[in-house]
């Protein structure tokens, strides 16, 4: 291992003016109208101190409690998403009378973000799965991903929504860091950080900390506390054999049964940390210029599978069965992981409380029910 | 849509979602609501693709929409046959010549008429679904005769009304190579050929079962039942001697905007020409 230091507030203060001198927009988690949310932060002062947050279906409440705890918190309702893929953006412009297509570039500084959470290194590397590789990436994902200077903290206090043990991305962080950070709790003091770093960049930014090199204890604290929080686990799903199993679903009543319930208002997808479903729309300015945007979409929403004639997916059903069965079947085919990283986030800020580890564990416990539509054709 | 003033060449976009500038050289009223355009590039590019393939054209301040190509490799100009069904696609078909619009591609897959040597061809189109078959037909007709070509060509065509049958001075030309059958739906005045569905065409047409490969476009009930009526007729149903083309909303062309999905597939990078076994759960479930 490489070297593992220990730092105490002050390094994390050191560690985000040193991120901004690099030139980076230093971000983290503040407590702000009443949720965790992503905000520019410049000392561990603006980090929410203290705070806990207490989570359900359809429910969260942010609470001042107790501690110098930092980190004390699962993870608000916003991931890394928007940070690498925009919810607005601006692609082309072009002028008449020529239409010359002139490419508008992404001019975002470079972000590092301290308070990441496990499940949400997952998220960005099944984003960069999903658009940022293969013969034809997205270059905002790219530019922006390539970019981003990552620090880590690992989970220690889950929701009860929450289930990234059983999507294997969580509640530690294994990879994707630039430099990893663990709240060590002390009973008499301030907490302090188990920090390592996994790029060359983060061991060059904690080179610079104060602290001091960490002991086999600290890791055993370390272990300990993760161990703790994975038992803490609110939620699971199980995973054995699920693509298959929902895809022969794809009749089951179940689905009638959450079609009640979903309002197809969008917020599963918008707080989702891999959805990437987007429009392309163009607007035309007084002057002849058109723009075209490129603007988050969701799977939720009546015009996401329109064509001539009308949507594919007209039935809040069939809605909800393409944004479930992509997420843990058919992302599988299309990029090869999971498009689900237990966050939980779809379940907390679904306003009708819809549950997909509950709709999951139906669907298996149901599996095979009979369809109640016509036999399919040969 | 502005009309060109003059020519100047701009460098060559690279992002994905940017499409070359190209001029509307030609248009061509194919039915009542369907025209023809012939597109040139304006920094005079070459475009290479194979049948089956779209390109996703931009009406500018309008949007874009996807396109199958309709002309065949290797010539000039790109040839794309439209469809007015909403603001971006009547923009395309009324674009006067001169104008500009935008073009990307080209994207998804092909029909893969490498695969098709010595083999009884089947070609089924229903409707504005004969635009991405017409390219494949005309290769295919080049190849007929040729060590490597195709036995035999049939090419079956449905249209609603006599009035929306497009490509019409095609057909006539595929029928000295080709063995070419077409019906109506409804049949109008003056009309004296079939009519009846697509599928009625099948049953009848001279071709070898054991040794055909089909190729089916059109609305997704046609094609279900144009399959089927094929396999009836003894078309093997094997992976690659049965192919379709889907379509669903398409936004990017790249795999990047979720919006073309049915099921493992995003359609504009793994369809829009999927074989019929791949298909065929997907398409019997409705709204997928």
């Amino acid at each position: 291992m490489t070297a593992a230091k220990v730092i105490g507030r002050d390094g994390l203060d050191e560690l985000l003016r040193h991120l901004a001198a690099l030139g980076y927009r230093t971000l983290g988690p503040v407590a702000r109208d009443g949720a965790i949310t992503m905000a520019e932060v410049s000392s561990s002062a603006d980090l929410p101190e203290g705070f806990h947050d207490r989570q359900a279906p359809g429910s969260y409440r942010l609470e001042p409690g107790q501690g110098q705890a930092l980190f004390d918190w699962a993870v608000g309702p916003e991931p890394l998403k928007a940070l690498v893929f925009p919810p607005r953006a601006v692609i082309w412009t072009a002028k008449p009378p020529s239409y010359h297509v002139q490419e508008v570039a992404d001019d975002a500084p470079p972000v590092a973000v301290v308070g990441a959470r496990p499940c949400d290194l997952a998220g960005l590397q099944v984003l960069g799965r999903s658009i940022g590789t293969g013969p034809v990436a997205d270059p905002i994902f790219q530019h922006r991903r390539h970019q981003a200077f990552l620090v880590v903290v690992e989970c220690t206090r889950p929701a009860s929504t929450c289930f990234c043990v059983s999507m294997g991305t969580g509640p530690g962080a294994t990879h994707g860091y630039d430099i990893r950070l663990t709240e060590l709790l002390s009973d008499d003091g301030p907490p302090s950080y188990l920090a390592l770093a996994g790029t060359p960049a983060g061991r060059r930014a904690l080179g610079q900390l104060p602290g001091r090199p960490a002991q086999a204890a600290d890791e055993r604290a370390r272990v300990e506390r993760l161990a703790k929080a994975a038992s803490r686990m609110g939620r699971s799903v199980d995973t054995t054999g699920l693509p298959e199993l929902l895809a022969r679903n794809l009749s089951n009543p179940r689905w009638d049964a959450v079609a009640e319930r979903c309002l197809a208002c969008g917020n599963c997808t918008a707080v989702c940390p891999t959805c990437f479903c987007a429009n392309f729309q163009d607007t035309t300015g007084l002057d002849g210029t058109v723009r075209r945007e490129r603007t988050w979409a969701s799977c939720s929403d009546l015009a996401h599978s329109y064509i001539h004639g009308g949507p594919v997916r007209s039935s809040i059903k069939s809605r909800y069965r393409q944004w479930a069965t992509h997420k843990f079947s058919w992302w599988w085919d299309q990029f090869g992981t999971s498009g689900c990283v237990g966050c939980g986030r779809c379940i907390t800020w679904c306003p009708a409380s819809i549950d997909i580890t509950e709709e999951i564990a139906a669907l298996r416990a149901s599996d095979g029910a009979a369809p109640t539509e016509e036999e399919p054709e040969p | 849509m502005a009309t060109l003033t003059e020519p100047s060449p701009a460098p060559a976009p690279t992002g994905p979602f940017t499409p070359a500038t190209f001029r509307v050289a030609g248009r061509e009223q194919e039915a009542p609501d369907v025209a023809t355009l012939a597109l040139e590039p304006t920094d005079g590019r070459s475009f290479a693709f194979h049948p089956g393939q779209f390109n996703m054209l931009t009406a500018f301040g309008v949007g874009e929409v996807p396109i199958s190509i309709s002309s065949r490799p290797g010539s000039r100009p790109l040839l794309h046959t439209i469809r007015e069904v909403g603001p971006v696609t009547a923009a395309l078909c009324r674009a006067p010549v001169g104008s500009l619009v935008g073009v990307r591609g080209p994207f998804g897959t092909d029909w893969g008429l490498d695969a098709f040597a010595h083999a009884d061809v089947v070609v089924v189109a229903g409707g504005i679904g004969l635009a991405p078959l017409r390219g494949a037909v005309q290769v295919l007709l080049d190849r007929a005769g040729l060590p490597m070509g195709p036995r035999k060509v049939v090419v079956l065509v449905g249209a609603r009304t006599p009035d929306q049958l497009i490509f019409r001075r095609d057909l006539d030309a595929w029928r000295a190579h080709a063995e070419v059958a077409v019906t109506v739906d409804m049949a109008t005045s003056g009309w004296e050929g079939n009519v009846g569905v697509v599928t009625s065409l099948v049953g009848s047409a001279g071709f070898d079962a054991h040794r055909a490969m089909a190729l089916v476009c059109g609305p997704e009930v046609m094609m279900r039942h144009t399959v089927q009526a094929l396999i009836e007729r003894g078309v093997l149903p094997t992976s690659i001697r049965l192919r379709v083309s889907l379509e669903r909303n398409m936004q990017c062309g790249t795999g990047l905007c979720g919006h073309c999905q049915l099921g493992p597939f995003l359609l504009c990078r793994d369809g829009p020409v999927v074989t019929y076994p791949q298909a065929s759960r997907l398409l019997a479930e409705a709204e997928l």
